[in-house]
């Protein structure tokens, strides 16, 4: 099966958008007072869920069409731009476990993919 | 900023003795509430691929009377509140990736409720995915 440009483009959006949402989620957690119901009322976590299902909507328009061993190392991309926010907005220092550990699992799931082609 | 202040504050009360212990990068609370949420977060798959396969196509009324489906909304709610507690104790960048463990539990429960079946890509991406994670949890500890 090919997979058109504009699927893979949507998947792409996808992990992009996932990973900010992640980013909002982290700085909202990072605020938050005592107290689980203080969770729904932070707009950073409002908006984390909301980027959150935007990321989904994406996914699964791009996934109507296309193969998913192309389409799921894509999304899995959000993996990496996540370490990348993480380093710059929060300071969290590379290590050799956090790349050899992302690298396996990009692979993993690289592998899913092809498994479910 | 607010941890620079929080480091700063506690450095000045505890001994340098218990300083040099390596902090961890998340806490196993964390690492925990992040497992769960990858549990959670699985079953939220199988219960809205349930959902979806039994739609009736009735539009707004097939998908609120649409039990599975619901239930799959509930989990992604209770899974988001999980992962926002499991943030506030560790750092993102552990924390995130082993969000993968969805792909491992999704792979693997899905030939006991769909016409599905486990071969061996899926097999080694289920094996990379598993030592991955477990290598960031490890790297967690210091």
């Amino acid at each position: 099966m090919t997979t058109p440009f504009s699927s893979m483009l949507l998947v792409f959006g996808a992990g992009i958008i996932g990973s900010i949402a992640a980013v909002s989620l982290k700085s909202g957690a990072n605020r938050l007072g005592g107290g689980i119901l203080h969770i729904f009322l932070s707009w950073r976590v409002a908006l984390g869920v909301l980027l959150y299902l935007l990321s989904s909507v994406l996914f699964v328009a791009g996934l109507k069409h296309g193969s998913l061993s192309v389409l799921y190392p894509m999304v899995s991309l959000s993996y990496i731009w996540t370490l990348l926010w993480s380093r710059v907005l929060f300071h969290e220092p590379f290590n050799r476990s956090k790349i050899v550990g992302l690298g396996l699992i990009l692979a993993g799931v690289v592998c899913i993919g092809l498994g479910n082609y | 900023m607010i941890k620079f202040r929080l480091v700063s504050a506690t450095s000045s009360v505890i001994p340098d003795a218990v300083t040099t212990v390596p902090k961890p990068l998340a806490s196993p609370k964390s690492l925990t509430l992040v497992f769960l949420c990858t549990v959670i977060g699985a079953a939220a798959q199988i219960l809205m691929k349930q959902g979806a396969n039994h739609l009736t196509g009735a539009g707004l009324l097939g998908i609120i009377t649409n039990v599975p489906l619901l239930a799959g909304y509930l989990c992604y709610g209770v899974n988001t509140v999980l992962l926002v507690m499991a943030l506030r104790h560790g750092q993102l960048s552990v924390l995130y990736p082993i969000i993968a463990l969805t792909y491992v539990w999704v792979t693997i429960l899905s030939p006991m409720f769909f016409v599905d079946h486990l071969n061996a890509f899926k097999v080694s991406g289920v094996t990379l995915i598993v030592l991955g994670v477990s290598l960031i949890g490890l790297g967690s500890r210091s």
